[in-house]
C-alpha cells in the first residue's frame, strides 16, 4: 500500500475528534457571541469593548493561546481544589472558542449597525417590543451577514484545531505533528488534506444554510443544517462505547517516543486492549497528563523528571537516581515507575567529527574556550531547560549564537554549518551515521537520562497491565534503539514508527512470532 | 363641522419641549387637536415638525411637557401598546424587506396574535392595490406602490389616529396627488384623526382642515386653509402660501394664452 493510503487509515478516528472539537468550539462561540451582539447593538460602548477584546485575542498566535490555557487551568484547578483538566479537550475548546468569537461578533455587530434605519423606525412605529423587533426584523435581516461570520469562524476553528495536539487533544494535527517530526511527508499530507477537506465540507454546508436564509428557502437551510448535525453525531460515534480496556499511550514529539509508544501499543493490542495514542505532547505537560490519569502510560527520561518535576540539580548515579524518582513519583503523584527500559537518551553535545578534531575538542571543558567562535543549535526546549542552566554553571560556555530547531532540523543545521555544536540525544541514530563526535562531561553536569516507563495512578494496582509491560524493562539496548530511531529519521527509505516498532520488537526478542 | 366619528382620537400637547444638545427642536409647544380632523404641520426643514409629530407616538420622548391622547398621558403606557393604537407612515416607508407585501400589511395583526384572514385583501383594496400583490416582495414594487403598502400597514389595526411624516415626499407628482387624495378619503371614511407633516404648503392647503406652521420649534400659525388663503395667517404663513398661489396664477395665465 502507498504510504499516503497507509496514513489515511488514521484519519477517521482523528477526523471525528477534530470535527467534534471544532463544532463544540463553534457552538460555544455562538452561544457567547449572540447575546453579546444583541447587547452591543444596544450599547455602542460595549460594542467597542467586546470587538476590541475579540480583535486582541485574534492577534495572539493560536499556538500560544492554547499553551496559555494550560497554566491558567492548572491555576484555576488548584484554586477550586482540583478537578479541572488542564490538558486535552477543555483547554482546546476554550482557546478555539475565543478564536471563533471575533468573526461572529464582528459580522453580527456591523450587520446590525448597517440595517436600514427606516426598517428599524417602521418596526418601532408598528409597535414591536424590543424582543419582537429582534426576532421578526433584526435577526432575519442580519442572518445572512451573521452566517458569513459563522462560516469564517468554522474554517478558522477547524484550521486551528490541528494545534490542539500540542495540549494533548487528539486531532488531525496528530498526523501533521508526528509526520513533521519523523519527516513522514505522507502523514503530514494526509493530515493536511483531511483538515482542509473537513473545512471545505463544513464551509460548503454552512454556505448552503446561508444561501437558504438569504433566498428565503428555509427547507434548503434546514437540510444543510441537518446534514451537518448528522455529521457531528456520526463523529461522536467512536466515543459512545467506552471500551473498558482502552489504554491511552502518551508520547512526546520525537521519533523515539513515537516508536516506543507503538512498541508498547502493539504489545497491548495483541493482549486485547484497545489502544489510543496521544502524541506530540510537550515535556512540560506530559507528566501532568499522566498524573491526572489523562494518559495511562508513557516513557520519560530520568533526568527530565529529576530536573523538571523534582527540581533537583544534584547528580546521582544512574541506579540511585531511578530509584529516587520512583519513590518520589509514587509518593507525590501516585505514579508507578515500572522500571528503566535499559538505554539512556541523554543530552549529548555533538560536533562534526573533523571540526572537533581540528579544534582539538573532546570534552565540554575543551569547548569552553572555543565557544565564542561557535554557533549552538538546540532542540526547541533545551535552552529553557534547567539542564542547560546546570551545564553552564559547570562549564561557562558563551556561544556566538544559540538557535532552537525542531530535532530533525537541528541535525541538518549541524550538517549544513548553520550550527557547530548541537544538543543531540545519545540514543539518536544520526550520531553514528552523521559521523558526529559526542563531547564528554568530565564535571558530571548532565544528569543521566535512563528511559523509564511510567504508569498513571489509575493503573497503580493493575497487575495485568504491569505483567504485560514488565518484559520491556531493561530489555532495550541503546544500539537497538538507535537503529530503530534511525529507520524513522533517515532521509531515504524511511520507516513509519509502526514499522520501526515492529522491527525493534523482533530485534529485542519480543516480536509477535 | 359634523361631530367627530366615535373612533377618532383627540390629541393634546402641553408645553412640549425637546432639545438636541444646545439645539431646541421643539420649544414649549401647547396644542389641542380635536378628534376627527386632518391637521397639516408645515415648515421648512429643521423647524421641528417631525420631532413634534414623533412625540405623539413616543418615537421621541419630550424633555419636558406631556402629550395626551383622549386625555391619557402617552408616557403612562408601554410604548409598543401606544403605537399599536396609532398608524404611522413616513417618507422612507420602511417596509420589511424579508416579508411579503401581505406579511408587511398584516404585521400589526401578527404582533397582536390575530389571524389576518380576509383583512390583508381588504387593506390592499383600501389603498387601491390588487389583492394578488400580497405575495410580492417589497423590492418588486414602485415607490408609490410601496407607500400604499405603508399606508395599508398603518391602517391594519384600525387606529383612531394617523401620524404621517412627509408621507409623499419621495413620490412623483402624479402619484403624490393620487395618494394624497386617497389618504384624505380614507381619513373621512374611516373616521381618523390625522396629523401630517409636510413642507409642501399646497399639499397642506388641499388636504387639511387645519394648517399649523412651525418655525424654530414653535407654532407660528394655526389656521384653516381658507383663512390662510385670505391672508390671515401672518407673515411666515403668507410667504409659504404665496409660492403655490403664484404658481397657480402663472399656470392659469399660460392656460388663458394657449
Amino acid at each position: 500500500m502507498s504510504p499516503f493510503l497507509d496514513a489515511m487509515h488514521r484519519v477517521p478516528d482523528l477526523l471525528a475528534q477534530h470535527l467534534l472539537l471544532a463544532m463544540a468550539a463553534l457552538a460555544l462561540g455562538l452561544a457567547i457571541s449572540l447575546p453579546l451582539i444583541v447587547w452591543s447593538a444596544r450599547s455602542p460602548a460595549l460594542a467597542r469593548v467586546t470587538l476590541g477584546f475579540a480583535s486582541l485575542v485574534q492577534t495572539i498566535p493560536s499556538l500560544a493561546l492554547l499553551a496559555l490555557f494550560f497554566p491558567l487551568l492548572l491555576w484555576l484547578s488548584a484554586l477550586v481544589g482540583g478537578g479541572i483538566p488542564a490538558l486535552g479537550f477543555l483547554p482546546s475548546l476554550l482557546a478555539l472558542t475565543l478564536y471563533a468569537i471575533l468573526p461572529i461578533l464582528r459580522n453580527g455587530v456591523t450587520g446590525l449597525a448597517q440595517l436600514d434605519p427606516a426598517v428599524i423606525e417602521a418596526a418601532d412605529g408598528v409597535g414591536m417590543t424590543s424582543w419582537q423587533k429582534l426576532r421578526l426584523v433584526e435577526a432575519p435581516l442580519v442572518a445572512p451577514v451573521l452566517m458569513a461570520g459563522i462560516r469564517t469562524a468554522a474554517v478558522l476553528t477547524i484550521g486551528a484545531a490541528t494545534l490542539s495536539t500540542t495540549v494533548g487533544q487528539p486531532s488531525l494535527g496528530d498526523m501533521i505533528f508526528a509526520g513533521l517530526q519523523t519527516q513522514n511527508w505522507a502523514l503530514v499530507l494526509a493530515g493536511c488534506v483531511s483538515a482542509a477537506a473537513l473545512a471545505l465540507a463544513v464551509d460548503a454546508l454552512l454556505g448552503l444554510v446561508e444561501r437558504g436564509i438569504a433566498t428565503r428557502k428555509r427547507k434548503q437551510a434546514w437540510i444543510a443544517l441537518a446534514v451537518l448535525a448528522i455529521g457531528v453525531l456520526a463523529a461522536t460515534a467512536p466515543l459512545w462505547p467506552r471500551q473498558s480496556h482502552t489504554i491511552t499511550i502518551g508520547a512526546k514529539n520525537f521519533s523515539e517516543q513515537y516508536v516506543l509508544a507503538r512498541l508498547i501499543g502493539h504489545r497491548l493490542e495483541r493482549a486485547g486492549y484497545h489502544v489510543r495514542y496521544r502524541e506530540g505532547l510537550g515535556s512540560a505537560v506530559v507528566f501532568g497528563a499522566l498524573a491526572g490519569d489523562q494518559i495511562d502510560l508513557y516513557v520519560d527520561y530520568a533526568g527530565t523528571i529529576w530536573t523538571n518535576e523534582m527540581r533537583r540539580s544534584d547528580i546521582r548515579p544512574r541506579a540511585r537516581m531511578v530509584a529516587a524518582i520512583g519513590d518520589w513519583a509514587q509518593r507525590e503523584h501516585g505514579v508507578t515507575l515500572l522500571g528503566p527500559l535499559g538505554f539512556e537518551n541523554a543530552y549529548a553535545f555533538a560536533m562534526r567529527q573533523q571540526d572537533a578534531k581540528r579544534r582539538g575538542i573532546a570534552s565540554l571543558s575543551d569547548l569552553v574556550p572555543a565557544s565564542p567562535d561557535l554557533k549552538l543549535g538546540a532542540d526547541l526546549e533545551f535552552l529553557d531547560r534547567p539542564e542547560w542552566a546546570a551545564i553552564r554553571r559547570a562549564y561557562p560556555l558563551r556561544f556566538a549564537s544559540a538557535h532552537p530547531y525542531a530535532p530533525t532540523f537541528m541535525y541538518q543545521a549541524l550538517k549544513s554549518g548553520d550550527a557547530d555544536v548541537i544538543s543531540a540525544f545519545s540514543s539518536d541514530g544520526r550520531i553514528a551515521t552523521d559521523h558526529l563526535t559526542v563531547l564528554s562531561d568530565p564535571r558530571h553536569a548532565i544528569p543521566s537520562y535512563d528511559a523509564i516507563l511510567l504508569l498513571a495512578p489509575g493503573h497503580a494496582h493493575d497487575a495485568k497491565l504491569a505483567a504485560l509491560l514488565r518484559p520491556l524493562v531493561n530489555h532495550i539496548p541503546v544500539e537497538a534503539m538507535r537503529e530503530a530511531n534511525y529507520m524513522v529519521d533517515r532521509d531515504t527509505n524511511k520507516a513509519t514508527p509502526d514499522q520501526a516498532a515492529d522491527w525493534l520488537a523482533k530485534r529485542i526478542g519480543l516480536g509477535s512470532e | 363641522m359634523p361631530a367627530p366619528p366615535p373612533s377618532s382620537l383627540a390629541v393634546t400637547l402641553d408645553s412640549v419641549t425637546r432639545c438636541y444638545g444646545a439645539e431646541t427642536a421643539v420649544d414649549d409647544v401647547s396644542l389641542e387637536i380635536a378628534g376627527g380632523i386632518f391637521v397639516a404641520l408645515v415648515g421648512s426643514s429643521g423647524s421641528g415638525k417631525s420631532t413634534l409629530l414623533k412625540t405623539v407616538n413616543r418615537l421621541i420622548a419630550p424633555d419636558a411637557g406631556t402629550v395626551r391622547i383622549d386625555g391619557a398621558d402617552v408616557a403612562r403606557e408601554p410604548p409598543h401598546r401606544l403605537r399599536r393604537r396609532i398608524g404611522y407612515v413616513f417618507q422612507n416607508v420602511g417596509l420589511f424587506p424579508h416579508m411579503t407585501v401581505g406579511e408587511n400589511v398584516a404585521i400589526g395583526l401578527r404582533l397582536e396574535g390575530r389571524k389576518p384572514g380576509e383583512r390583508i385583501g381588504e387593506l390592499l383594496d383600501l389603498v387601491d392595490l390588487p389583492r394578488d400583490f400580497a405575495s410580492r416582495m417589497p423590492d418588486e414594487l414602485s415607490g408609490g406602490q410601496r407607500q400604499r403598502v405603508g399606508v395599508a400597514r398603518a391602517l391594519a389595526l384600525e387606529p383612531g389616529l394617523m401620524l404621517m411624516d412627509e408621507p409623499f415626499g419621495a413620490l412623483d407628482p402624479v402619484t403624490r396627488d393620487q395618494l394624497g387624495r386617497r389618504v384624505r378619503e380614507l381619513h373621512d371614511r374611516l373616521g381618523l384623526t390625522t396629523i401630517m407633516v409636510t413642507h409642501d404648503m399646497a399639499e397642506a392647503l388641499l388636504l387639511a382642515d387645519r394648517v399649523l406652521v412651525m418655525a424654530k420649534g414653535r407654532i407660528v400659525t394655526d389656521a384653516t386653509p381658507a383663512e390662510l388663503l385670505a391672508g390671515k395667517g401672518g407673515a411666515e404663513a403668507d410667504a409659504l402660501v404665496a409660492v403655490p398661489r403664484e404658481q397657480a396664477h402663472r399656470l392659469a395665465e399660460l392656460e388663458r394664452r394657449a
